[in-house]
């Protein structure tokens, strides 16, 4: 580093170790729940395994490996031959049995990548290798933070909790880039359905930074650029905004430093969200030989021909492509309506009834509206997919207004669980018959002369006077384009 | 040769502690074993075959342990935790 | 420990839980087994207060098969010795040669049966843990081929060579014993689909006419005078029983034992790693000198409690296993198992089984081994090729010397325990 360094275009090159927790039914190795609903109970969903009690033994979940194959189906990944567990063998009170159950050189997925768009333009991340493991407890600091605790409160429930990590090259070259490629990540794989963003802690980023020459990334080959620079890991990250403040920040303090002439240390740092800064690690860090070797416990797969034979939903691309071309929708519309596979599954069985449009404005503005004031999701919804198509043949139909039904029915639909007849009866809401609308026109011209005279001088919005009348004695259940037409009709004959 | 500072070395990685006579005696022993373990250097390289492959188990919840079973043998806990050393 | 013999560490009865071939039989189960709700101690100081919260799968299978336990027996401290003294509770004398050793790692279990405290009893074998005690007190030991019994429950010390097999006074009983625990278990992913419908104890008819023995010269030439002298006679005995006795040959047997070492320090080394007195272990009083430091000091100071065996083996693997040292030994350890395997299969071409003294020596001395480990682990020299290669052996006794019982050891196929157990109750 030169004094000529604060001149130099400098970049920050970025690699990630993505860890997610797998939705399955249990855990990778025993047969304890993965449902964390209970958990306010430490250590009540624990076994011999899971806990690391002497003469326990592992046995792999059948149901990880199918996700892991998902995944690396989605990516493009490889799978190889034969693929096998290792320990990475380390202390810490979090692991119970002092090394955790990973793998290796033989990982389930290899040379995978994943499309992404950034700032309006598309980029392509290699993903070098995805491997499963399994998750350590949790820890708790008792009287403080991790620095000032006295000791450690141990739970073991989330111990054994299917981990999928994802390593990708160090291909991404700013924060920005880091995050639409997490959101994107995320979006895949609760498509796959093997992810779940809204449970804690599902989602764990360790990310490598270094930075280095702007010249130096003109070739394909950025490895010996990378080797010379120094690299910080920042751990702790747990969202894709989180990955994008913390790489900021850091890209940010690394490029001070290097055009300062200062030294960046080869080091460990903690992301601490709340005070919106990395911190050293330095004290951590010693040696790390992890002295892996074979788990002898569990037999390798050889699962490459699972590849072709598990089947993977659409993904979300995909899906929205299909969307845009089949039902005729907008770009805003499809992305909307492809947000989380569960609504395009709604929207679909819902589209497959009425018209696309119709459908969609249902569903993309009406229905997720309505839910997302009410912080609720499709799926809190799904079971009801037939009262709310009801909902809508009523409105297509003209039982009931447009109106009447977004402001009241659906609303009474998801605040007081009622199915769409049962509030239409109850609050009257069925349109005015022919006959009733036709004498509430009629006496609406009789009690207001002054209006009727005015709209036959040419003033127009005296029409509107009159269709609210009718609107009020009808209680708002007429239909106000009915009305327009019949009180044209009255008028100008 | 295998110094006390080897020995040391790895005991620590090892996590275990020793006292000085332990240090020095090991350091003397290993140096036996590890000169008798040499003889490996000769050994052909082979490929280990493996003959099980793909056990698995169903995605299917079993019963495990209450929580007073989980704890019923740790030194030390607090409400339900174990009680482990600081980690920092 | 018990005032009659110190075989047992624990003495509790455990009442079987049906009916079947081992009803009206007691068993006496090796200390590094566990039983749910009676202490498995290892034989160490790090966990005598330790009580599993769940059974061993031998041992629902020994409850399930009318069997009654009668207590757990001593051990050399988590399975590392091949003379008992390693346990923390003290050592156990051999009843078949007084003053002298039993024999290890599972030198209680063979004591008991030997004694008469116990019908039958369980050890386990990771390098001959089974067949050197079984050969020393005179009593049938099998260690069986890997996979064929569940080690769900059993704690382990090096868990891709070890089995439990069955300890008994005569080889029908060791079959009848082996014929309940083996089969397949959910529960342990190493095991095979063999065993579950196989009658060993039919096997034990005696009948060797036309089988071929095969003998290694190398497992014999170095062996002390009296024991060769008694294996010699065995080998007779066959012959005029219409065997036939061929001379094999095993050079990797040459390496066997620092294979086996290597490998098996390192597995011990990783399996010992979670002994750190937070889920189970020592209570507070021991980490009191971990004064405020962080979790490996705590650690460290807890593992102290560690026998000086285990110690050193723990960190002779550490040490294999480390960086700049896994290629040399420990991944040369796994060529040199793969050289043993193809030995044995080739010298399987010729014969139907194969023979040896089980030990090269007879019983030491109580006392007399423990000041040169390496001289000890030299001792295994017969019986950890065995394991490397994931054979089934038998030991069943060959006579006496003036310094105890001798042994003489069979190794079959794999998954073939019938021959073995054939064989070896024509010597009885």
């Amino acid at each position: 580093m030169t004094a000529q360094t604060a001149e130099r275009d400098l970049s920050a090159v970025i690699g990630l170790e993505v860890h997610v927790q797998l939705e399955t039914d249990t855990k990778i190795f025993c047969g304890c729940s993965t449902d964390a609903a209970d958990d306010e109970v430490p250590n009540s969903r624990v076994c011999p395994t899971c806990l690391g009690l002497p003469g326990a033994l592992p046995v792999l979940n059948e149901g990880a490996v199918e996700a892991g194959v998902k995944v690396g189906k989605a990516i493009d990944a490889e799978i190889p031959e034969e693929t096998s567990f290792h320990r990475k063998n380390y202390y810490y009170p979090d692991l119970p049995k002092n090394f955790q159950i990973t793998q290796y050189d033989a990982p389930i997925c290899a040379d995978g990548e994943l499309a992404f768009r950034v700032d309006g333009e598309e980029r392509t991340v290699n993903i070098r290798r995805a491997h499963l493991e399994e998750d350590p407890g949790s820890l708790q600091h008792a009287g403080g933070s991790i620095d000032t605790a006295d000791y450690t409160l141990v739970d073991y429930n989330r111990a054994g909790t299917p981990l999928m990590e994802i390593v990708t090259e160090p291909d991404f070259r700013g924060a920005d880039e880091v995050r639409a490629f997490l959101a994107k990540l995320e979006e895949v794989l609760e498509y796959l359905g093997v992810f779940d963003a809204s449970r804690d802690g599902s989602l764990r980023v360790d990310a490598n930074l270094s930075i280095v020459d702007s010249k130096t990334l003109d070739g394909d080959d950025i490895s010996a650029a990378l080797e010379d620079a120094n690299r910080t890991e920042v751990k702790n990250i747990s969202s894709h905004r989180g990955a994008q403040q913390a790489l900021a920040y850091e890209e940010t303090r690394q490029k001070n430093a290097v055009r300062r002439g200062r030294e960046v240390e080869q080091e460990t740092r903690h992301w601490d969200e709340s005070r919106g800064i990395t911190v050293s690690m330095r004290s951590k860090e010693e040696e790390k030989d992890y002295r892996y070797f074979r788990e002898a416990d569990l037999p390798p797969l050889r699962v490459s021909g699972w590849k072709e034979e598990i089947a993977i939903p659409e993904l979300p691309d995909a899906r929205r492509e299909r969307f845009r071309g089949e039902y005729d929708l907008s770009a805003e519309s499809a992305s909307k309506l492809t947000s989380t596979k569960q609504v395009a599954d709604f929207y679909e069985t819902v589209a497959a009834e009425f018209d696309s449009d119709l459908a969609a404005t249902w569903v993309a503005d009406n229905l997720l509206g309505e839910l997302n004031y009410r912080d609720m999701q499709v799926t809190d919804v799904e079971g009801r997919l037939d009262e709310f198509t009801r909902l809508i043949d009523l409105v297509d139909g003209e039982a009931i207004t447009t109106k009447n039904a977004e402001e009241v029915v659906l609303r009474r639909m998801l605040d007081d669980g009622l199915a769409p007849d049962a509030v239409v009866e109850a609050e009257g809401l069925g349109k005015t018959d022919d006959n009733a609308v036709l004498a509430a026109v009629r006496e609406a011209i009789e009690e207001n002369p002054d209006a009727v005279d005015d709209y036959e001088s040419g003033e127009e919005g005296a029409l509107n006077f009159l269709v609210g009348q009718v609107m009020q004695a009808t209680s708002g259940s007429a239909d106000p384009g009915t009305v327009n037409e019949r009180l044209r009709a009255e008028l100008d004959e | 040769m295998v110094d006390h500072e080897e020995v040391e070395h790895v005991a620590s990685l090892a996590r275990v502690d020793l006292d000085e006579a332990e240090t020095e005696r090991f350091a003397a022993q290993f140096d036996d074993i590890l000169s008798y373990f040499e003889a490996l250097d000769e050994v052909p390289e082979a490929d280990a075959a493996t003959e099980l492959d793909n056990v698995f188990r169903p995605d299917e919840v079993r019963e495990g342990l209450t929580q007073e079973e989980a704890l019923a043998n740790a030194p030390e806990t607090e409400d339900g935790y174990f009680k482990g050393p600081n980690v920092s | 420990m018990s005032s009659d013999t110190d075989a047992f560490i624990t003495r509790e009865e455990i009442d079987p839980t049906d009916e079947g071939p081992l009803s009206g039989r007691t068993v006496a189960v090796k200390d590094n087994i566990s039983t749910a709700g009676v202490p498995t101690t290892c034989g160490s100081a790090m966990l005598a207060d330790y009580v599993p919260p769940y059974d061993a799968t031998v041992v629902e299978r020994l409850k399930d098969a009318g069997a009654r336990i009668v207590g757990k027996t001593n051990m050399d401290e988590f399975g590392m010795g091949t003379t008992t003294e390693t346990s923390a509770f003290g050592p156990t004398d051999n009843p078949a040669a007084p003053g002298r050793v039993p024999g290890g790692s599972s030198g209680g279990s063979a004591a008991a049966v030997a004694a008469g405290e116990a019908d039958l009893a369980l050890g386990s074998d990771t390098g001959g843990s089974v067949r050197c005690p079984a050969a020393f007190c005179g009593v049938v030991g099998i260690k069986p081929t890997y996979g064929l019994v569940s080690r769900y429950g059993l704690v382990a010390y090096a868990n891709s060579l070890e089995q439990i097999g069955p300890i008994a006074p005569t080889v029908q009983g060791a079959a009848e014993l082996l014929e309940v625990i083996a089969g397949p278990d959910e529960r342990d992913a190493t095991t095979r689909e063999h065993g579950a419908e196989t009658a060993y104890a039919s096997a034990a008819d005696g009948d060797v006419d036309g089988l071929t023995i095969g003998v290694p010269t190398e497992l014999v030439e170095g062996a002390d005078e009296a024991v060769v002298e008694q294996f010699e006679a065995a080998l007779e005995d066959f012959r005029v029983q219409g065997a036939e006795t061929v001379e094999v040959s095993l050079p990797s047997v040459e390496t066997a034992v620092q294979a086996y070492y290597v490998i098996a320090m390192g597995e011990a080394s990783s399996n010992l790693a979670r002994f750190d007195g937070v889920r189970y272990g020592p209570t507070a009083a021991a980490t009191d000198d971990a004064e405020a430091g962080n979790w490996n000091d705590a650690f460290a100071a807890v593992r102290e409690g560690f026998g000086e065996e285990v110690k050193r083996r723990i960190l002779l693997g550490t040490y294999a296993l480390s960086a700049g040292y896994h290629d040399k030994y420990y991944d040369k350890a796994q060529d040199a198992r793969a050289w043993v395997r193809r030995d044995f299969a080739e010298a399987f071409e010729t014969a139907d089984v194969i023979a040896s003294p089980t030990m090269p020596v007879p019983p030491f001395e109580l006392g007399e081994s423990l000041d040169d480990p390496l001289q000890m682990y030299l001792a295994d020299a017969n019986t950890v090729p065995v394991n490397l290669a994931n054979l089934p052996a038998i030991s069943v006794p060959a006579g006496e010397t003036a310094e105890g019982p001798v042994g003489l050891q069979l190794v079959g196929e794999a998954f073939d325990e019938r021959t073995i157990i054939r064989a070896a109750s024509a010597v009885e």
